[in-house]
């Protein structure tokens, strides 16, 4: 075992790197400020959980040494919605990909950011389904190419900031895998704020997404990013679609407060039921 | 251990079967539970929601059953034992989400208030066709336990076994009511909580260092822990290792699917629930589950009263099905009966266990009713000739 | 004086180019050396103008390479090459 002093080691399962990420994936990347945020941040690591779904991004659950669960295609959100009912002292981030959370996962998306449940999410998007091949997702630019619209995408895209606000989300970010100081602040914030979070990464697929639409390395794609981001904090998310290699709106849109699922259950039962209303242990436990 | 008693409705009640479906749960210590509505099974949410938070617990509709069915499990990895409810076309939609319990041992319950079927089929009718389904329904090689109540105290006391069964042996545990146990109302008796026997959560005692989350024990049954304990373990759907860390080669593949069969299959025995009469002697034995066999006990009556020898073995567990107790009882008798809900599902495994060695005689019934007893005793005295 | 000090670890390292990229004071090049998976990993060229401000290492997909502002004590210390995973 090497002994290297970056403060990031103790956080991944370092037993199974090299990972599998291709040459240039900023999904590494995002795990780098999610680690840097946590430790800034100061959460007790042993009281967060991280769940995933299928897809590239659902592999970080793997490479984290953290309480992690790698779960169905589509399905964190929820799962995460039963562990952190379940144990509310849990900090849950649910760590995953655009397919995985706004195509199969869009219900749940959806409903847990109506619900305000408290979770933090984090969509690496990569505008394509990385893991099986390359096949477009609801995110993929129009007129991109990828091995389901080989002549060009011409169905409209996704804007997950605008999808998720509306839906009722209390902190929406996006940012891109070049901006790593201002994903680990994101990160951190959303760390420490009760409710529905939603924190979308632009990331590179250089094998997938950039070489079948002839946008180069991840590096070319990196400079892309730096040079065609724009930060406009507060910027009105139904402004912020995203083109094939057009202007990238990046920064924080929403960061408001409303009560979360579990307070707004809490406030409900003391109204309604008074005395009668029994509070759910902290912990519920189901042993001897 | 024993039941808590916070949970614990003592007393006699008059209830229908998903009524007391609730109280077995709570009684059970669930303390999670996320639905999504179905009829006829919606009562049984119903209630927990209403019961659970004078209890201490949560009760969430989920927006579907894709997320009820797995929402379930998080509440598990976090601590609660939890279920979920549902029939037929919800079932369906669960099937992947019973694979993932299965392949990550997480310890739940799923109870499916049959209706008739395929496809919207009967909302409100009785049938008993997703017998085959609770078995084999999700993809890949794995092993499930299957109970089978055929009255509201049975959906009581079920509901209890079949989370002490989730618990003992870490699977997903389906409890297969149908429309008419579901809601018919009889009188139900809950003990209390002292007379109430709970299996807890196999909860490890290694240390964060020595615990391994999928480390077969002697019984091949690892041991867990819950999110929040310091234990950072890895769950995964993948085909995984001791470590919980995916492996996916055919090696591994070999020994985790395995396992995950063996420790249901070497527990045949304990899990095994017969009710028999009159096996002895018997020219027939009628072999039948849920509903059904409130029928087939009439029909038994009328058989015996015009003299015919006749056993009854009642199937409560359903799965791991009891084939060595039909394999022994098919060297004794003449001939099986099977009368079920559907158009001939049990029936094959009868048929498979008794290997030609007795007749099967089938009384299949599409659903939407349940058989009248002339219907079934038909079926005896051809048998018996 | 350098007031940092890389490490690298050479068998996590796919040469994707990042740290090359955005080191600030230009203090990384991809070598001419070969790791066992055949990829070029980065190298130091101007160790005195590593500041230790771990750059490299945030934005670093594969978590080979890591910054770090040095002690009185390491002042002028040779970077860390590692070479195992």
């Amino acid at each position: 075992m090497i002994e290297v002093t970056n403060p990031v080691e103790p956080f991944l399962r370092t037993d199974r790197m090299p990972h599998i990420w291709c040459s240039g994936c900023g999904i590494g990347t995002t795990v780098n400020c999610f680690v840097r945020a946590l430790i800034e941040s100061k959460v007790d690591p042993q009281n967060l959980a991280l769940v995933s779904g299928i897809g590239c991004t659902g592999r970080v659950a793997g490479y984290v040494k953290l309480d992690s669960f790698h779960t169905t295609h589509g399905r964190a959100i929820p799962f995460a919605t039963g562990l952190k009912l379940a144990n509310p002292r849990l900090n849950v981030v649910v760590y995953s990909g655009d397919g995985d959370l706004s195509a199969i996962g869009g219900n749940h998306l959806i409903h847990a950011a109506r619900r305000n449940i408290d979770l933090k999410v984090i969509c690496v998007n990569n505008l394509i389904y990385a893991m099986t091949g390359g096949q477009s997702a609801p995110t993929t630019p129009v007129h991109a190419v990828t091995s389901t619209s080989p002549y060009g995408q011409f169905e409209p895209a996704f804007n997950l900031p605008h999808l998720v606000e509306a839906a009722g989300a209390v902190y929406v970010a996006r940012w891109t895998t070049f901006h790593v100081r201002q994903l680990t602040r994101s990160i951190a914030e959303v760390l420490q704020k009760k409710g529905f979070s939603f924190i979308e990464v632009i990331s590179p697929c250089p094998t997938l997404y950039q070489r079948r639409n002839k946008l180069g390395d991840g590096l070319v794609t990196m400079k892309y990013y730096k040079e065609k981001s724009k930060v406009r904090h507060g910027a009105p998310t139904s402004e912020v679609g995203l083109t094939l290699s057009g202007e990238i709106v990046v920064g924080k849109f929403v960061d408001r407060d409303r009560p979360d699922y579990q307070s707004l259950l809490h406030a409900q039962m003391v109204e309604s039921l008074g005395e009668r209303y029994v509070e759910q242990p902290e912990e519920a436990c189901s042993c001897g | 251990m024993k039941a808590d008693p916070r949970g614990v409705l003592a007393g006699t009640h008059f209830l229908d079967g998903d009524h007391a479906c609730c109280e077995g749960a709570l009684a059970a210590g669930a303390r999670f539970a996320s639905g999504y509505p179905i009829t006829p099974s919606t009562e049984v949410v119903e209630r927990f929601a209403a019961r659970v938070p004078t209890v201490g617990g949560t009760f969430i509709q989920m927006e579907d059953e894709l997320a009820a069915s797995i929402a379930l499990q998080g509440a598990v990895w976090g601590g609660a034992k939890a279920f979920t409810v549902t029939s037929g076309p919800g079932f369906s939609l669960m099937m992947e989400h019973i694979g993932y319990a299965a392949m990550t041992e997480t310890p739940c319950v799923f109870v499916d208030v049959q209706r008739g079927g395929p496809s919207t089929g009967l909302p409100t009718l009785p049938a008993q066709a997703d017998m085959m389904q609770a078995r084999w329904g999700s993809h890949g090689d794995y092993e499930i336990i299957a109970l089978c109540p055929n009255s509201p105290q049975e959906c009581f006391d079920l509901t209890i076994q079949a989370f002490n069964f989730a618990e003992a042996f870490r699977v997903p545990v389906m409890l297969m009511m149908d429309e008419v146990v579901g809601h018919m109302t009889e009188k139900v008796v809950i003990p209390p909580a002292d007379a109430i026997e709970i299996v807890p959560r196999r909860h490890t005692r290694k240390s964060h260092d020595d615990y391994l989350p999928y480390a077969a024990n002697g019984d091949q049954v690892p041991d867990m822990a819950h999110a929040g304990e310091g234990y950072k373990f890895h769950v995964t759907g993948l085909t995984h290792d001791e470590r919980g860390y995916p492996n996916m080669t055919p090696q591994a593949q070999d020994q985790l699917v395995r396992r995950l069969q063996s420790k249901i299959r070497a527990a045949a025995d304990r899990i095994s629930l017969l009710e028999e009469e009159a096996l002895e002697n018997a020219d027939v034995v009628v072999v039948s589950y849920g509903i059904t066999s409130r029928v087939a006990q009439r029909a038994i009556e009328m058989a015996r009263q015009q003299g015919l020898r006749v056993g009854k073995l009642r199937l409560i567990s359903v799965w791991p099905f009891p084939e060595r107790r039909i394999r022994e009882l098919a060297d004794k008798t003449k001939a099986f009966v099977v009368p079920e809900l559907n158009l001939g599902q049990m029936v094959r495994e009868v048929e498979r266990a008794a290997a030609g060695r007795a007749r099967i005689l089938p009384v299949p019934h599409a659903g939407g009713s349940v058989h009248r007893p002339q219907d079934i005793l038909k079926i005896i005295v051809e048998a018996s000739r | 004086m350098a007031k940092g000090r890389v490490s690298i670890i050479v068998e996590r390292c796919k040469a994707c180019g990042f740290c090359v990229e955005f080191c600030p004071t230009k203090v990384l090049a991809l070598s001419s050396a070969f790791n066992s998976k055949g990829y070029h990993p980065p190298h130091v060229v101007a160790p005195e103008k590593c500041s230790g401000c771990d750059l490299c290492g945030m934005y670093c997909p594969d978590f080979a390479i890591y910054g770090q502002k040095v002690t009185e004590a390491q002042l002028g210390a040779r970077p860390e090459v590692f070479h195992e995973s």
